[in-house]
């Protein structure tokens, strides 16, 4: 009788929960008012949110909520909805994460993958559902030689980049003598051979870490000692802010006075925090990219307001990424094939620069750019000058 | 991986003074473990926490007095003055925590008579809510501390640079070290540790309160940890939530390699791996440097499987 009783009532409720979810599910979009800019899609950020490296993820993801909410803003709450996945900025989860991503089919277009790590094990999963992605910030150049038709990068890559921070070092830092390192991972360890191939002999040595927050303990006495020995007075980092920033403050610890040189990966605040602001002063990074700051239109205003804090890099471009996507689907590629040849054809004029896109997803050369930026007092990264393409 | 011999020569100074900077701080993180093991044959997996609270205490007290990762490195009276505050602190929480994680982990066990494989579950299982714990209200991120020592050379012998970080970690793990052993082997209480880690039961018979010599041990260890967690502050300048992680096993790797139970042991054990990972970094790459440590364990223990000095804390010499 007992046991009748509790099958019944189970029985029941599951049953209600079913009804339930099924109702839930069927839930159609409420804006079906909105259709003149087609509304009722999804767009997704895809890249680092938490880990050590997350402020880089973070500040696409802002950037390109503030699009979508402008968006919204214009053509009715909710129109585009900005979907976010976090892939923790690693190569491991970043493919697990896709295949949610790729569930669902409202998402027409990708705002990343925003690290070179990440695009190399999640790219192929978006390739076969067909995506288009936008990564305002992965420059590892070997992810455009892959094939992939869905893949398109909206600044310059490391080939452009390396060169332009080694001839920064050689003729603006007027460095003799070079050490270059990297943590291992596809971007940092891309970018520092490049940079190792532009500086020939003038390197006196190299060395190599674990990935960034992955260093035991967070002892990096081998490398510095090893870099105080060589007499190098500058120091070239491949790798993330994190672990450049634990370098800097153990070098200056130990005495170095030389300058540390990192790329866009180093490019935030958190390296001045990780090396103490004294520490940092004077070091230089580069970015494909211009500052956040000299973005045209009232960008620089409006992400101050909505979210409190400056815009970082690449905030940007993903604000004009978002906005790429949201054009195309406003003008009726609702679809992931018409949105991808949309894309692929586009020729657009952001706050931050033009995009055209080659062939093979890459930034129109034309249009690239890459900037050396310097670590004030305050442990922010300024704009330091327009290192010309040479090569 | 290319082997670089040239470069061990050419650095061997100053890589054997980073190494002996490590293995001060392996040295006295693996008191805590061989204490704990000789007495309990237990396996403090919260230990490594015990000396990440200690970090977390440290700053704090250092960011109350108005010291944080940006503050200009204060001159000698000032900054020993800041570094006994620092050493103080650390050593009451990190002492405190490791009380507490016994009276509450293992104690109901002991209780119970509960089997070892409780305790290691149980410990694991500490260490994790401590760790865990701690990267929720820190957000997982770094936590600077302020640099109290100037990186002023006191002797120079050709590109080896002798500065007062080194003399001051190598001299903190000796006194310590030198405190401990004399505290153990001089002291009643210390009789009481070296009674309950011969023959636990024994010792009850001979009145010695059980209770209150595995709460020492614990304290003792903590207290060890304490200022082993200020001396990582001033060699590596952050901490984080799982500052203890990696650390805790080498240092229970050195324990083991210099005789587990054996306090002299921990401090040759640490010594040793902390110049192992030295040169083995410079010669194979830092990537390699935690393997060469383990390499080094496995080889030891092929020989001579009860660790270096071998004997343990409760027998003839101790």
């Amino acid at each position: 009788m007992r046991q009748g009783l509790a099958r019944a009532l189970g029985g029941a409720s599951i049953l209600g929960l079913l009804v339930a979810g099924a109702a839930a599910c069927n839930s159609t979009n409420n804006n079906a008012g909105n259709n003149s800019a087609n509304c009722g899609y999804k767009i997704a950020f895809f890249g680092a949110l938490t880990g050590s490296a997350a402020n880089l993820g973070v500040n696409i993801e802002q950037g390109a909520e503030l699009a979508v909410d402008q968006f919204n803003d214009k053509n009715g709450a909710n129109c585009v909805t900005l979907a976010k996945f976090d892939s923790q900025g690693s190569g491991d989860v970043a493919p697990g994460v896709a295949r949610e991503l790729v569930k669902d089919t409202k998402i027409l277009g990708i705002i990343g993958p925003a690290f070179s790590g990440e695009s190399e094990s999640a790219d192929p999963i978006f390739e076969e559902a067909g995506i288009p992605t936008i990564s305002p910030s992965a420059t590892r150049p070997s992810l455009a030689s892959n094939g992939w038709k869905v893949f398109h990068r909206a600044v310059a890559n490391d080939d452009f980049q390396g060169p332009a921070a080694a001839s920064y070092m050689k003729d603006v830092l007027k460095a003799t003598k070079i050490y270059v390192a990297d943590d291992q991972s596809a971007y940092g360890a891309g970018l520092a051979d490049v940079v190792k191939s532009k500086l020939g002999n003038l390197v006196v040595g190299t060395d190599k870490t674990e990935a960034d927050g992955k260093q035991p303990n967070n002892d990096f006495s081998v490398l510095v000692n090893k870099i105080v020995a060589s007499g190098a007075d500058a120091f070239f980092y491949g790798g993330y802010y994190t672990n450049a920033g634990l370098i800097q403050n153990q070098l200056t610890a130990a005495g170095w006075k030389g300058i540390q040189v990192g790329g866009d990966g180093v490019n935030d605040p958190g390296y001045a925090e990780a090396a103490g602001k004294a520490a940092a002063e004077g070091d230089i990074v580069t970015c494909p990219c211009s500052a956040a700051k000299a973005a045209t239109g009232t960008f620089v205003a409006d992400y101050k307001t909505k979210w409190g804090v400056d815009a970082g890099v690449y905030s940007d471009v993903a604000f004009d990424a978002a906005n790429i996507f949201m054009n195309g689907i406003a003008a009726g590629n609702t679809s992931t094939d018409k949105l991808l040849t949309y894309v692929s054809g586009v020729n657009y004029t952001g706050v931050a620069n033009t995009y055209k896109f080659t062939a093979t997803g890459e930034l129109d050369p034309s249009l690239v750019k890459v900037w050396s930026f310097k670590f004030d007092a305050d442990g922010v990264a300024q704009p330091d000058q327009n290192i010309p393409m040479s090569s | 991986m290319c082997v670089n011999f040239s470069g061990l020569l050419h650095n061997f100074g100053p890589d054997t003074l980073s190494g002996l900077q490590k293995g001060s701080i392996v040295a006295l993180f693996a008191l805590g473990y061989t204490l704990v093991y000789g007495v309990l044959r237990l396996i403090n997996f919260a230990h490594s926490e015990v000396f990440m609270v200690g970090t977390f205490a440290a700053i704090g007290v250092w960011g109350v007095l108005g010291y944080d990762n940006n503050t200009k490195t204060p001159g000698f009276l000032l900054a020993t003055g800041m570094i006994l505050v620092g050493i103080l602190a650390a050593m009451v929480a990190s002492g405190a925590t490791a009380m507490i994680v016994e009276l509450v982990a293992y104690r109901p066990l002991r209780r119970r008579n509960a089997p070892p494989l409780a305790f290691l579950i149980t410990a694991i299982g500490a260490s994790l809510t401590l760790s865990e714990g701690f990267g929720v209200f820190t957000h997982h991120d770094q936590k600077g501390a302020p640099r109290l020592v100037a990186p002023t050379d006191l002797v120079v012998f050709g590109n080896t640079h002798i500065r007062i970080l080194d003399l001051l970690l190598l001299g903190l793990a000796l006194v310590m070290m030198f405190a401990l052993d004399l505290f153990v082997n001089r002291t009643r209480m210390g009789r009481g540790i070296r009674a309950v880690a011969q023959s636990p039961d024994s010792a009850a018979l001979m009145g010695v309160n059980k209770n209150r010599v595995i709460a020492l041990v614990f304290l003792l260890g903590g207290l060890m940890a304490g200022v082993a967690a200020v001396m990582y502050l001033m060699k590596i300048g952050n901490t984080r939530y799982d500052a203890g992680f990696t650390l805790g096993i080498e240092s229970f790797t050195a324990a083991v390699l210099g005789g587990i139970g054996n306090l002299r042991g921990a401090l040759l054990g640490g010594l040793v791996l902390g110049l192992a990972e030295a040169y083995g970094g410079e010669v194979f790459g830092t990537p390699w440097q935690t393997v060469v440590s383990f390499v080094l364990l496995v080889a030891v223990l092929m020989f001579r499987p009860t660790g270096i000095l071998g004997e343990a804390l409760g027998r003839a010499r101790a």
